[in-house]
């Protein structure tokens, strides 16, 4: 029996069943939570990067994960870590010109916020057993979704930032003037954490590390760290809340203490 | 043991056309969805068709949708509801209905054909076959599956799009070229396979297939991902790429 003996027009021999869901529970519900979050936490890092200010503190050296690194003449004094490439930017292009296209690239490709975006944001599905809006439908298969496949990349990249964010928090804990931290060096710690949390849980990070092997047996190195990798790729979608949140905040905190709406606290030093 | 009665929908039709029928019908401490549609054959509606065999969760028979959600109607407790919320039992929506809760199925055998079978290493004979635990523990994981079809029936792709059925295989069976690409003695290089005529560009990795399969693999995040993974190895990483052209790597 061939296919096209199975199934051959649209709805063919379906049961008659018109709602576009049967299902009693709340199933908008989460979708909607999601969309929302999403859009909140999108919209103030959009805001932000165009800001331009309050991103460093140079007296505790502490600098938001957001600007970091801050490559251009136009960064304020100190905050710099790296070293310059570009002269001084227009004010329309924001200092993490660099910076924000990976970060985005990495989170808009992941396999959880995909899962998350096409769900709330395109209703692809919205959620299991109800029906999605759009007539036609490829998914991944052709453009502009199947550059989702490129998520590696992103990760290679991402994992270059997330050192240079290591960094930034050691150093977050020698201000000029030798040792010392507040509380703004213990966030930009955690943070860091959640972002390592993140960046290790993610699926292409578990493929490369040993999923892709056919013989773990003849890999026992790889096997034990795939196998660690894999406990953490179960928590991928509570790192990936727990960090973009995490971000978010440390960027508040960090802006809030160099505008001067309130003082670090400091711990020693 | 205490019994009430309960509100039941029930689909009743053919591909000719059919509506929600109610049933005012008895339900006891204890029992499945399944118990009150057998309850129903015997009482109200002698006619009703319904397809089940183990009553066990194990032969993947029952499927049915409750209340909008895919489910085995032997694994659905009458507990899970309120004494006085309406259940609703409708048959299968992605596949042609026979009669009833009992629909067409065929679409998943067609399917099962199409993914190219198990090839050892040439001059490797059955009986010769000698593998490690941890090598073939990941496929194992999907050996559970009991072919209930559900998550072939939940996946948006098919269940909302008729149109894409001949190119897409489903959850299930591209889970089975992952089973057979992760088997430490296939030979065989599926990743072009997978992509091009089985379809696993079309899945957007939604994980409706792991929320709704009673025996709780973990199809997208253990199968269907790390698919994806191995076609971009080939696909899409110019440096898996080119070093497995100049070294001429095969298995790892
Ligand atoms: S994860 Fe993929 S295969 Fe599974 S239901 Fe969703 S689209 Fe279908
Ligand atoms: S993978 Fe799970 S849901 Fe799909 S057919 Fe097998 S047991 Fe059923
Ligand atoms: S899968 Fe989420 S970061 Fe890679
Ligand atoms: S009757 Fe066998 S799984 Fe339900």
């Amino acid at each position: 029996m061939g296919l096209a003996e199975v199934s051959t027009e649209t709805g063919a021999g379906r049961a008659e069943i018109a709602a576009r869901t049967l299902r009693t529970d709340r199933w908008w519900r989460l979708p909607l939570i999601q969309a929302v979050l999403l859009t909140v936490l999108l919209g103030y890092v959009v805001v932000r990067l165009f800001l331009r200010r309050d991103y460093f503190v140079a007296e505790y050296n502490y600098l938001t994960p957001l600007y970091s690194p801050c490559i251009s003449t136009s960064c304020t004094p100190g905050s710099a870590h790296f070293g310059t490439i570009f002269g001084d930017l227009p004010v329309w292009i924001p200092l993490p010109i660099i910076v924000f296209p990976i970060l985005l690239g990495f989170r808009g490709t992941c396999y959880y916020y995909r899962k998350a975006v096409y769900r709330s944001i395109l209703q692809s599905p919205t959620a299991c057993a109800v029906r999605e809006p759009a007539a036609r439908y490829s998914g991944e298969s052709r453009f502009p979704f199947n550059l989702m496949n490129f998520h590696r990349y992103f990760f290679y990249l991402a994992s270059l930032l997330l050192l240079i964010n290591t960094y930034d928090a050691v150093l977050a804990f020698f201000p000029p003037g030798g040792f010392g931290f507040g509380l703004g060096s213990l966030i930009l710690v955690a943070n860091v954490v959640l972002l390592w949390g993140y960046t290790l849980s993610c699926h292409a990070c578990r493929h490369i590390v040993g999923g892709k092997l056919k013989h773990f047996s003849r890999h026992p190195l790889r096997y034990a760290m795939w196998n660690r990798i894999s406990g953490l790729n179960a928590l991928h979608m509570q790192f990936a809340w727990a960090s973009l949140v995490s971000v978010t905040l440390t960027d508040v905190y960090i802006m809030a203490v160099a505008a001067g709406w309130i003082a670090d606290l400091r711990i020693v030093g | 043991m205490s019994s009430h009665w309960h509100h039941f929908r029930v689909w009743r039709g053919d591909a000719d056309g059919g509506e929600l029928v109610d049933y005012p019908v008895e339900v006891n401490e204890g029992e499945v969805v399944l118990d009150i549609i057998h309850r129903l054959q015997q009482t109200e509606a002698q006619d009703l068709a319904v397809r089940w065999n183990c009553k066990a969760g194990k032969c993947g028979s029952c499927s049915a949708e409750i209340n909008g959600r895919p489910r085995l109607m032997c694994m659905t407790r009458m507990s899970t509801f309120a004494d006085d919320e309406v259940v609703t039992v409708t048959p299968l929506r992605t596949f042609p209905v026979i009669r009833d809760l009992v629909t067409d199925v065929g679409f998943n055998y067609v399917k099962a054909r199409e993914v190219p079978s198990f090839e050892p290493p040439p001059g490797l004979a059955p009986g010769e076959y000698r593998m490690q635990q941890v090598d073939v523990e990941r496929s194992q994981e999907f050996r559970k599956c009991i072919e209930c079809y559900l998550c072939q029936n939940t996946c948006h792709v098919v269940r909302d799009h008729e149109e894409n059925k001949p190119a897409f295989a489903g959850p299930r069976y591209l889970m089975r070229v992952a089973e057979l690409e992760m088997h430490p003695l296939d030979v065989a290089d599926r990743r072009s396979d997978v992509q091009d005529d089985l379809g696993l560009g079309y899945c957007n990795i939604t994980k409706c297939c792991t929320e709704v399969c009673p025996e709780h693999i973990k199809i997208t995040d253990n199968a269907l991902i790390p698919m994806k993974e191995r076609v971009v190895d080939r696909r899409f990483d110019p440096l898996v790429w080119l070093g497995d052209k100049i070294f001429r790597r095969t298995g790892s």
